[in-house]
């Protein structure tokens, strides 16, 4: 067993026919176009290897193209590797029987989709039972399970309707609720907010996060949105070309980006909302000049509570006890110069 | 040169053997499987003549009353209801009755047993390209040859009677619904099978809670294709002898009986119509989740 919820190891997926007899080619390091050029098989993945903790939003983020949505699928087995493994709470998912990768399904771990997914022919209701329904829950209780979540994503009312008579918006809480409405622990959730407009996404992202502060579920979140990425990512992977470039929290990946992809990337990010008084934080512990504030907080929210009480230090505070100081300047600078703030805090945290 | 004028046939002799030879052969396969295969089909003559006895035993206002209240079931419109009623009202006082319960219950019946057979057939290949690529043809062969081609062996095998009729009704009839099947479980969006998967279905739930259900619009166009080319063989069903409307129509060709040919064939038509029309008003009301301001 190990630390991780959900373990990637050394996973190749190869497009095309002789796909087994490929994976040595791109193991030696041959690339996504030659492999294409010579061979006709197209690279879906390259060694990927990701640890997933549990109970954290692990967003996995990437273009069109880097094979995102790829690996998803492969955790609950929508489609399967050309090699590598796959461990789920110390079960290798590659060596279930067909029964077992049902029942994981049924009860491991449950999936929300870019267009939603749902039955045109079912109901609200009936759509968010379904899971429910394929687990042979008794009907009643399934119903009531279900209405239990559609309050919960506020569809309450809605029970009756069809998918097609809702908005994109109330159509992906549907598939949320479904999906919640498992019970299972792990929730794949596929570019779920990408064909969603901006403030109704904005929306979701908050009812995710607002769900997540309670249920602690370990999620897996696709997405080709950094923002998006930056703002609900407990973690965050990057994949390109079906490998992965870097691994790490929101902050190291704004602060260290790994290489001029991810740093052009992170070049338009916002950085006073992402970076937090944390990794700022500098000087002697157990100070107690300037305005106390929580270690978790943004710049932003920082720079706001210095404007309103005419402060321009901060004591950083973490669980009741200072670990350092961060000077209205040192905001700034972090905010303008984003390049000489690597000072060793970053990593403090790791 | 003659190999290029002449085309290089098979001898006269060898064809006339060849073919003898198949002739004796089929003769003999019926005189020996014959019985056996009668047999298998007693059921079916059975459940055919029984549904017979049973539309003519009924009294007749009754049968208008379950006419008017199946097209009202289906259609929900009184219009529709009400025109059926007095078209049944009409045949009868035209002297039709008796054959058009014969054709309806031949109508019926074809159609129970093309639904039976060619939507698993349907199912079945949707799920395999290679048992598409091997019985669309087949399923060419029995729209395009000939009926008299195949109503030949059916009647060597069966004698006249109406059970041949009946199958080869169901033969000319089953082809739509076997490939409107196929088609409508073929075009079910992807990502909600890809959804279905995801939450564990297995094949049977995911056949019966969403490819079916999703695929009904098309399945039910075939049924509808089906009744269609079921009445179209009507009165071909009647050369050996199946009992309906088809008689009528055969005899007023034989003997240049205009009105006698007019009035069953517009019977046939009326009863065509009100099968298309209450068909197709069930097959619209089980899209009614399709209503609504958005595409899915």
């Amino acid at each position: 067993m190990s630390d991780y919820k959900i373990e990637i190891k050394n996973l190749y997926k190869i497009f095309g026919p002789k796909d087994k007899s490929m994976v040595d080619l791109v193991a030696n390091g041959m690339s996504k176009q030659e492999l294409l050029d010579q061979h006709k098989h197209v690279l879906g993945l390259r060694d990927v290897n990701i640890g997933i903790s549990a109970n954290s939003i692990n967003v996995i983020m990437g273009l069109s193209g880097s094979g995102k949505s790829t690996l998803i699928r492969h955790i609950n087995r929508l489609i399967e590797p050309t090699v590598g493994e796959i461990i789920v709470d110390g079960d290798d998912v590659l060596a279930m029987n067909p029964e077992r990768i049902r029942d994981f399904r049924r009860f491991g771990a449950s999936m929300v989709f870019q267009k939603f997914g749902l039955m045109p022919h079912r109901t609200v209701l009936e759509n968010c039972m379904y899971g429910l329904n394929i687990q042979g829950v008794e009907t009643g209780d399934a119903e009531k399970r279900a209405k239990h979540w559609l309050n919960r994503v506020g569809l309450s009312g809605f029970e009756d309707r069809f998918p097609a008579q809702l908005s994109g918006g109330m159509q992906q809480r549907v598939g949320l609720a479904r999906a919640l409405a498992t019970d299972a622990d792990i929730l794949l959730m596929d570019e779920a907010f990408s064909a969603l407009d901006p403030l109704i996404r904005a929306d979701m992202q908050g009812i995710l996060l607002d769900l997540q502060n309670e249920l602690h579920k370990t999620i897996v979140f696709i997405t080709h949105d950094l923002d998006e990425a930056l703002r609900i990512g407990d973690e965050i992977a990057i994949l390109r070309d079906g490998e992965l470039i870097q691994k790490g929290n929101p902050q190291s990946i704004v602060l260290k980006p790994a290489n001029d992809y991810v740093a052009d990337f992170t070049k338009d990010v916002n950085r006073a909302r992402v970076l937090t008084l944390n990794t700022l934080s500098h000087g002697s512990s157990g100070t107690k000049k300037g305005l106390p504030l929580n270690s978790d907080l943004s710049i932003e929210e920082a720079m706001q509570e210095m404007i309103a009480s005419d402060h321009n230090l901060v004591t950083v505070m973490k669980e009741d006890k200072s670990i350092g100081q961060v000077s209205l300047n040192d905001m700034v600078a972090a905010i303008a110069k984003p390049k000489t703030t690597e000072s060793g805090e970053a990593n403090a945290y790791r | 040169m003659s190999f290029f004028t002449k085309f290089p046939a098979m001898e006269r002799g060898d064809l006339r053997d060849l073919k003898k030879g198949i002739d004796s052969s089929f003769k003999d396969f019926s005189r020996y499987w014959g019985e056996s295969i009668e047999t298998f089909f007693d059921p079916l003559f059975y459940f055919l003549v029984n549904f017979e006895k049973l539309l003519l035993a009924t009294p007749w206002p009754i049968i208008i009353l379950i006419v008017a209240a199946l097209s009202y079931i289906g259609s929900r419109s009184w219009k529709l209801s009400l025109g059926a009623a007095v078209s049944f009202l009409l045949i009868g006082y035209l002297g039709m009755w008796e054959n058009t319960m014969s054709t309806v219950a031949l109508i019926s019946v074809a159609t129970i047993i093309c639904i039976a057979v060619g939507i698993p057939i349907g199912i079945a290949m949707s799920k395999s390209d290679r048992l598409q690529a091997m019985i669309t043809p087949v399923l060419d062969i029995m729209q395009t040859i000939p009926i008299f081609v195949y109503l030949l062996p059916v009647v060597m095998l069966l004698g006249i009677g109406k059970v041949p009729g009946l199958i080869a009704v169901c033969v000319y009839a089953m082809p739509p619904i076997v490939r409107l099947t196929n088609l409508g479980l073929r075009l079910v969006d992807k990502e909600i099978l890809e959804a279905a998967d995801a939450f564990g279905s297995n094949y049977r739930q995911r056949l019966f809670s969403v490819q079916l259900p999703l695929a009904l619009p098309n399945i039910f166009a075939g049924v509808n294709q089906t009744i269609m080319m079921a009445l179209a063989m009507v009165v071909i069903a009647s050369m050996i002898g199946v009992k309906g409307l088809g008689v009528p129509v055969l005899q007023s060709i034989q003997n240049q009986y205009l009105a006698l040919g007019l009035m069953n064939g517009l019977a046939i038509v009326a009863l065509a119509i009100i099968f298309d029309r209450v068909s197709q008003q069930y097959g619209k009301r089980l899209q009614r989740h399709r209503e609504g301001g958005h595409d899915v």
